[in-house]
């Protein structure tokens, strides 16, 4: 009745042609990346154990272990976020719930673009010019914390207007009929609804926080130190510069260590990532509207 | 008003809309509605001062270059960055211009063509798992820290540069092209892939209905829709290329040259600046001319960001 003709059989060859062309494409995106990152492990992985996680560095760090730097990270990444959550929760609110649909907005969203788009090297002038020099914080955990907070911010804010945006208007609109106001409708309604999404928002920066370098090279993080920060004054190893320092500036460097540096980043830094994942996806599997 | 007044639970004397309404709503509740109201524009209008703070402090910081020793011809057209120099600094920024061109022109020569076929690849032709899976790994990839990526340019890429093309230096143009094209190219085929998933499916059904093939569709059909996403998608690539720092600052052997070869060393714009930064005394000519390469750096991707987003917003406009 209806048998293919040799028109239709050139158009399969070709999309198939085509299919097999664009693979082909993602492979050679995706395969070399994760060629490098087996290798990572597998140089990495020699190193890694609990002694290398909770020691001090030593021999000018070309052994020991990086517990200043992993400790470092912990204190930027908390501080930092302290700042940017509250402030990028409150900016999603503003323009999830608020916001006109106006010239106003559209700056507020050019400058959310913008806050992610600089160069961080730029974040880090800023930090300098502003948190180190002009509010006298000195190189401290704080003027790093704020620099980075900054820097992420727009991943707080993305992530926390979608899923804000994700709860229905039908919602809201039940709530106001019984004379809630707006804020007693945000937080009895749409935040306990959003949550998980903001959750998988805050865990996507701590990734973000964690690695970045070039904004703490100059308002905070050290080479290195011989004592622990004590407090958000102090200054701080942190882990990503500590990668730059044992694979650029120190001679005679076994091997390994850096590979073993990169491999615990890389670790924090992905699993941070695919807990945010799993969390969105458990949290589409559990959606009822 | 009376109809719709539920049977319980009512203040005895619901007042009537208008202004005496709204003031007699002027309860604890009423106030911190208009409390929170205030404190969420605070946080939204944050990005803003935000990001006039950051244009405003490293212009504060590199004013006094710019006032005294900056000459524009010199800067944009001298190769010579010579800041330390005792006898007669320079600061000519051509060469670390052309060292920030060379690579990130060579990654976007990569990353654009196989980004833009491995987004196609996901939104048109992957289907159930496979398209989740890849979705994820290039979430994923994109999450990689530069410094990572620095590194592995430096140890995993250099050797095999060097033995590969028998070099004598393995961290040259290629390398940081190559690092800095695998580093985009997550990014936008993720933001690609979002540009064509925006096409209306009503858009293929009726293509296809008239006959057309899988690649007819696309080609004819998905790619015309989708093409400002797909352009902004390029753009923001090519601004974070533009503005890597660590990744560049370790893959490109960080020496002042105009490259003639991909084997040549380079020195970027970013890199030069995390390099020196720290060298240099507070409020010194050199500390500020840095922070000059800073301002040219944020007015640069500000126009490449602005352009993008003029560019996907046209989209939203026309459907």
């Amino acid at each position: 009745m209806f048998a293919a003709d040799e028109l239709n059989r050139r158009n399969h060859a070709s999309g198939r042609l085509f299919k097999i062309l664009f693979g082909f494409m993602t492979a050679t995106l995706v395969l070399p990346v994760i060629i490098i990152l087996a290798m990572l492990i597998y140089q990495g992985g020699a190193v890694i154990s609990l002694e290398f996680l909770f020691t001090n560095p030593t021999k000018a760090m070309t052994a020991g272990g990086i517990f200043p730097a992993l400790l470092g990270t912990v204190w930027l990444v908390l501080v930092a976020l302290l700042v940017s959550v509250p402030l990028g929760v409150a900016a999603a609110i503003y323009l999830s719930e608020y916001a006109a649909d106006n010239w106003f907005t559209r700056a507020i969203n050019l400058a959310i673009i913008n806050l992610a788009g600089v160069p961080s090297i730029v974040h880090a002038l800023f930090g300098v010019g502003a948190f180190v020099i002009f509010f006298g914080f000195g190189t401290s955990i704080l003027a790093a914390s704020l620099t980075l907070a900054i820097m992420t911010l727009p991943v707080v804010i993305v992530a926390t207007r979608e899923s804000l945006q994700a709860v229905p208007i039908a919602f809201r609109e039940a709530c106001w009929n019984m004379g809630a106001t707006r804020w007693q409708t945000i937080r009895r309604i749409v935040l306990p609804n959003a949550i998980t999404g903001i959750l998988t928002g805050v865990i996507l920066e701590v990734s973000r926080t964690a690695g970045e370098t070039a904004p703490i090279m100059f308002t905070g993080a050290a080479f290195f130190l011989p004592f622990l920060p004590q407090g958000v004054f102090d200054q701080t190893m942190a882990l990503s510069l500590h990668l730059f320092v044992v694979s650029t500036q120190v001679p005679n460097m076994p091997d390994q260590v850096p590979y073993g540096v990169a491999l615990v980043l890389i670790a924090i830094v992905l699993l941070m990532n695919s807990l945010s994942i799993a969390l969105r996806m458990y949290l589409r599997g559990k959606k009822k509207w | 008003m009376q109809t719709s007044t539920p049977p319980t639970a009512l203040p005895q004397a619901a007042p009537e809309r208008g202004a005496a309404y709204d003031f007699a709503r002027r309860d604890v509740a009423w106030y911190l509605d208009k409390l929170v109201q205030l404190l969420v524009f605070i946080g939204g209008i944050s990005a803003i001062v935000f990001i006039v703070g950051i244009f405003v402090f490293i212009t504060k910081e590199g004013l006094g270059f710019l006032a005294a020793e900056f000459k524009a011809g010199e800067f944009f057209l001298s190769a010579n960055w010579r800041p330390t120099s005792e006898v007669r600094p320079t600061y000519g920024i051509l060469a670390l211009i052309a060292g920030t061109a060379s690579v990130t022109g060579l990654a976007m020569l990569v990353a654009i063509p196989f980004s833009l076929g491995a987004a196609i690849y996901i939104a048109e032709f992957a289907t159930g798992k496979v398209r989740e899976a890849l979705k994820i790994v290039v979430e994923l990839l994109a999450a990689i820290p530069s410094v990572v990526w620095g590194f592995i340019g430096l140890s995993i890429m250099n050797p095999l540069i060097i033995e590969l093309f028998n070099v004598p230096i393995g961290l040259t143009v290629l390398n940081a092209g190559i690092i800095l094209g695998l580093m985009a190219a997550p990014i936008m085929t993720s933001i690609a892939e979002d540009a064509l998933k925006a096409v209306p499916d009503r858009y293929r059904e009726a293509a296809e209905a008239m006959g057309a093939t899988r690649w007819q569709v696309i080609y004819k059909v998905v790619l015309p829709a989708a093409k400002n996403g797909l352009l902004g998608a390029v753009l923001l690539g090519v601004g974070r290329g533009f503005g890597e720092t660590m990744a560049v600052l370790m893959a490109t052997g960080h020496s002042i040259n105009i490259p003639t070869s991909v084997f040549d060393s380079v020195r970027a714009l970013t890199a030069t600046i995390a390099a020196e930064l720290g060298e240099t005394a507070v409020g010194s000519p050199h500390y500020r001319a840095l922070f000059t390469i800073g301002i040219f750096l944020f007015l640069i991707t500000f126009l490449i960001n602005l352009t993008a987003d003029l560019i996907v917003r046209g989209i939203r406009k026309e459907n």
